[in-house]
């Protein structure tokens, strides 16, 4: 057991697309679990009982769904790319899957950060949109997942798309910092500081605790979100195969039954 | 038995000229540029207020957006044109080193665009009221920043070569690859007007360049191989 995990046989046998299925079938209902377990304790003990926070009183509860979700869009990142470069490499089908999953899940999640910052700043910083450095780079974010997207599918070659998608994805990975550096020297140079709302006060360890589940829980959460997206696209690419039909064909029989 | 000796080492010369004299039998795809940043930047008084001071105070960001737009709607015909009639797969199936002919290429088209910008936007400055201090790192700024929006846009023209011409997919995918460059490059006119020290965004604008010299036409011969050889 110990000598397969060193061996990389699993990673190797994870990148069969039949193994794969089966083996995140079984893992499923537990992911399940787990993550919908941790968001609901996370939400229940962020939102009801850690303390308000002294200066912005309840409207600091939204960190609880803002900070996960922008640790997701910005690792989300980083895996898809990884993702592709793995695929650009050793050329397995998988990991282009998994890279296509990962841009679909990384932009909702890009949004998701986005759009509770937005909510968050209309108390806190008294509008809905500033320029901010993290702001605008979080923006930017959104746009290249986006051009990743569009490039993934717009090839009537899939496998050139995902090729394509990919190199792409890389490209985007030397300008994430870039982007995010150029933002920030252009804002720290550019303007006198308005905003100092989030200025570094270090969270109290009672806000803090729940903030960790709630990260916790959007980590498995998005590994469920893969699994799923990763078995669609499987089940799409391998329709032809004898495995997939014969799935298909017990399906059919199971809600025959029934 | 015949042997002829190959010279491997002319591409990046050989692929120059070529775009130039294409070029030069086109006259509009010349000048045009040029043109389009003069129409864009007059519609700057027709749009918004003709008073000076507000004109000066948008006028190093507004430069550089007309800079990008000018070379994103050029940079599609870099492969386009020879992916149509075969000549992209003459260049890959020669001899020669891939990168030469790709970097010769994209050096065409920096002095078919960028440079022009550059130096006809002095006139441009003026037009806008720009203080004069802002004239020379404004030339620089083009100078350096629009070779690195050649460079960076060959990789995507490269990426969407096979999907024909008109596709929205080019700007979707280039604009935020675009966007360092334009914080630099507006950033060094602005320093400047406001008697700040402009050799700092310069400079990083000059680091980017030099790496996307060293990865870009690498990639782009990557990217053609793989796309048209297919």
């Amino acid at each position: 057991m110990i000598r397969s995990f060193f061996n990389l046989i699993w990673l190797y046998r994870l990148s069969s697309p039949k193994f794969f299925y089966r083996i995140s079938g079984r893992v499923i209902p537990w992911l399940f679990l787990a993550s919908i377990t941790l968001l609901a304790v996370g939400l229940f003990w962020g939102l009801l009982i850690a303390p308000p926070d002294a200066r912005q009183g309840h409207s600091f509860r939204i960190i609880y769904i803002h900070v996960p979700a922008s640790f997701l869009a910005l690792a989300g990142y980083y895996f898809m790319a990884a993702a592709g470069a793995v695929g650009l490499v050793w050329r397995t089908k998988m990991s282009f899957w998994f890279m296509k999953s990962a841009a679909s899940i990384g932009a909702a999640m890009t949004f998701i950060a986005l759009f509770s910052g937005a909510i968050w700043g209309r108390p806190s910083w008294g509008t809905y949109w500033v320029w901010d450095a993290r702001v605008t780079s979080m923006l930017i974010l959104l746009f290249l997942y986006l051009g990743v997207m569009a490039m993934i599918r717009a090839f009537d070659n899939s496998e050139l798309g995902q090729k394509n998608g990919a190199i792409l994805g890389l490209i985007g990975t030397v300008n994430v910092p870039i982007i995010y550096k150029s933002v920030d020297w252009w804002h720290t140079l550019h303007q006198p500081a308005t905003l100092k709302v989030t200025t570094e006060s270090s969270i109290h360890i009672d806000m803090l605790q729940p903030l960790l589940v709630m990260i916790a829980g959007f980590y498995l959460f998005y590994a469920l979100a893969i699994c799923l997206f990763l078995r669609a696209e499987i089940l799409y690419h391998e329709q032809g195969t004898s495995w997939v039909k014969e799935l298909c064909a017990r399906r059919k029989k199971v809600r025959g039954v029934l | 038995m015949c042997s002829v000796k190959i010279r491997r080492d002319i591409g990046f010369y050989v692929y120059f000229r070529r775009e130039l004299a294409l070029a030069r039998s086109a006259f509009g795809a010349t000048t045009a540029p040029v043109l389009f940043m003069f129409m864009g930047v007059s519609l700057i008084p027709l749009a918004l207020s003709s008073d000076t001071a507000s004109q000066s105070s948008i006028a190093p960001g507004f430069v550089w957006i007309m800079v990008l737009l000018a070379s994103l709607m050029s940079i599609e015909r870099i492969f386009t044109f020879d992916y149509d009639d075969g000549s992209l797969e003459q260049m890959l199936i020669s001899p020669q080193l891939l990168v030469q002919p790709i970097f010769g290429k994209v050096a065409a088209h920096w002095v078919l665009t960028g440079l022009p910008m550059s130096l006809s936007s002095p006139m441009m400055a003026l037009v806008l009221s720009l203080p004069a201090e802002g004239y020379l790192p404004m030339m620089l700024s083009i100078i350096i920043g629009s070779a690195y929006l050649s460079l960076v846009g060959s990789v995507c023209a490269s990426l969407t070569v096979s999907l024909g011409r008109g596709g929205f997919l080019l700007p979707i995918t280039l604009i935020p690859l675009y966007m360092p460059i334009i914080i630099f490059g507006s950033a060094t006119i602005d320093f400047a007007v406001n008697s700040m020290d402009w050799s700092f965004p310069l400079a990083v604008m000059g680091f980017l360049l030099c790496l996307a010299i060293a990865i870009c036409p690498i990639a782009v011969a990557a990217i053609l191989r793989s796309t048209l050889l297919f």
